[in-house]
């Protein structure tokens, strides 16, 4: 089985194709060219690099979410492409998840942090036990959110991702627990672990049509979010009419 | 002779509100347009928000291109080339568009050719003026743009005038807000004015002094305001239905003024007009009364080809593609791409 998996959600761009025993090809960049410039030359390079016929791939996996926007959108629109123009299913990966993929084996508790502004960060906790499990599902949290239910599980933990160097100092002065943080080769996203995380759910039959695919961006819209506000204080002073 | 072989043209389209597809075959022939409008949505906040029309445009597209082929009964390995609309326009939606070409064109290794988007709405007239060729003026005016642009050969422009401020249909948006009308503003004040008399206010027109060809609309649309809120504090009625006659006939009147000047400046016989706004009823019948009088060939889209939609992109994409250009797997969005640029 053959995955080609993208991963545009952050500063990082990455193309991979990955089969069950190995990564045959995996370009990633962390430097400041938008991705749109970005994404589309690498797949390009990593197809011709390896002689690969793009038919030969088996889905498309797209971290999907949350993530920048944009970024989100060039990944499931470049990935909706292809599926739509080679008639290949498409696998929604967890950005979270797969940022935790990055790290194996690890007896220690895996929380992937990426900037997510707003004072918060996309976040979740996962373990390897006999198989990689997911402990806390991703989420948009205040970094206290999550610092917190790590001194309460009290157990080790692995940091990584681009909200680290951010938080550090917080993460300094308010982890409890023994703590460290991934390496430049393991912290940041890489679209071989999207991939070999594809692989299991191809495998459970996780896939959706490029048709469906949707990013998850955890977020709604500014402007959704200051409507809904409205609404409800609207709602609320109706409520108190009545009263 | 050699008959020359067809071509077939996928174009996608997503600079604003519309997620739209088409197959166009020479440039000319339109086999399929399809167009999902988020207007509805976007009518909830009185105009379009943009991350929401990102998130519609990435829900709906393959759906949207899909249906397009469906309708042109052909596959996509039947076309010759993907053309999109890559600027100017919301730099998040024209994204969505951008990249999902680019993915299809890569992946059936067929040639990409990015078009501007306001090259589109001028190549709208083509599709049903067979006989319409370069040189002509055409005057633009949608929600976003107002241009006069000398059209001197297929994707060959000259820009001679264009907004200083507000573009023509912006204009109608925020009057259409102001006496309550609702997004979108320019089919509803087309509607209201007819109940209206245009000569009942004298709203200033939207000429600029050092500027033959250009316009200026956020003068007539503040006085537009000011009276509103004048009537408001001397506790006076007025009528809507005459402001919105009033001020359309005042946008109008450059519209019409500013296009014959440059007709005639221009030594041109035909004119045409294209966005959103040559929808207008008041505009067109304008526009067909002046060239009517000084002997021009008056050219315009039905209003399906008037919003923003994809035949039109592939219609400029053929014209681009005939010439030899294409683009690159790099191709950005360019959310302020100036006209004749490549």
């Amino acid at each position: 089985m053959r995955i080609l998996a993208l991963d545009s959600s952050g500063l990082v761009a990455t193309v991979a194709v990955v089969e069950e025993d190995k990564t045959i090809a995996e370009y990633t960049v962390n430097y400041k060219k938008t991705h749109s410039q970005t994404l589309l030359p690498m797949l390009d390079e990593v197809v011709r690099m390896t002689e690969m016929d793009l038919t030969s791939i088996d889905a498309i996996a797209v971290a999907a979410g949350p993530g920048s926007f944009t970024g989100l959108r060039i990944g499931s629109a470049t990935a909706k492409g292809l599926g739509l123009a080679l008639d290949k299913p498409l696998i929604h990966i967890p950005t979270v998840d797969a940022l935790a993929y990055n790290i194996f084996g690890t007896s220690r508790i895996i929380c992937p942090m990426m900037d997510a502004r707003r004072n918060q960060v996309y976040t979740g906790l996962y373990r390897f036990e006999t198989a990689f499990q997911v402990v806390e599902e991703q989420m948009a949290a205040g970094v206290d959110e999550i610092v917190e239910k790590i001194n309460k599980r009290g157990e080790p933990v692995v940091f990584l991702g681009d909200g680290v160097p951010v938080q550090e100092q917080y993460l300094n002065e308010h982890v409890e627990v023994d703590y460290l943080i991934a390496p430049s080769h393991l912290n940041r996203q890489r679209a071989a672990a999207v991939g070999t995380l594809a692989l299991s759910y191809y495998k459970k039959g996780r896939l959706e049509s490029a048709k469906d695919h949707q990013p998850d961006y955890l977020r709604l819209s500014q402007a959704e979010r200051e409507r809904m506000e409205r609404e409800k204080a609207e709602e609320k002073n109706v409520g108190n009419q009545d009263d | 002779m050699k008959e020359k072989k067809d071509v077939l043209i996928l174009a996608i389209e997503s600079s604003c509100d519309e997620t739209a597809a088409a197959v166009v075959k020479n440039g000319r022939e339109v086999l399929s347009n399809v167009i999902s409008s988020q207007i509805e949505l976007h009518k909830l906040y009185g105009g379009v928000v943009p991350e929401i029309a990102s998130r519609k445009h990435i829900e709906k597209i393959n759906q949207v291109i899909e249906e397009a082929l469906k309708e042109a009964d052909i596959k996509l390995d039947d076309c010759d080339a993907i053309g999109v609309t890559y600027g100017p326009g919301l730099v998040g939606a024209l994204l969505v568009g951008v990249a999902e070409a680019k993915a299809i064109a890569y992946a059936k290794d067929l040639p990409l050719v990015g078009v501007h988007h306001i090259e589109g709405h001028i190549s709208a007239n083509y599709i049903e003026n067979k006989e319409l060729k370069p040189p002509f003026i055409c005057l633009v005016v949608s929600g976003g743009h107002t241009h006069l642009v000398c059209v001197k050969d297929y994707g060959e422009y000259e820009i001679i005038g264009r907004t200083r401020d507000d573009a023509a249909g912006e204009a109608f948006d925020k009057v259409a807000r102001a006496i309550g009308l609702g997004y979108p503003g320019g089919p509803k004040i087309d509607k209201l004015s007819k109940e209206g008399n245009a000569d009942a206010i004298a709203f200033p027109k939207a000429h600029v002094e050092d500027g033959p060809y250009d316009f200026s609309f956020s003068g007539v649309k503040s006085s537009v305001l000011n009276y509103i809120n004048g009537c408001k504090m001397k506790g006076d009625d007025y009528s809507c239905a005459d402001i919105a006659a009033s001020f359309q006939k005042a946008v109008t009147e450059v519209l019409v003024e500013n296009a014959m000047r440059a007709v005639k400046e221009y030594g041109m016989d035909k004119l045409a007009i294209a966005g959103g706004v040559a929808s207008n009823s008041t505009l067109r019948a304008a526009m067909e009364k002046a060239c009517e009088e000084n002997n021009i060939r008056f050219f315009h889209p039905s209003p399906i080809y008037c919003t923003d939609n994809a035949a039109m992109i592939g219609v400029a994409a053929y014209y681009e593609y005939e010439k030899g250009v294409r683009h690159g797997w790099d191709l950005n969005a360019v959310p302020n791409l100036k006209l004749g640029e490549r």
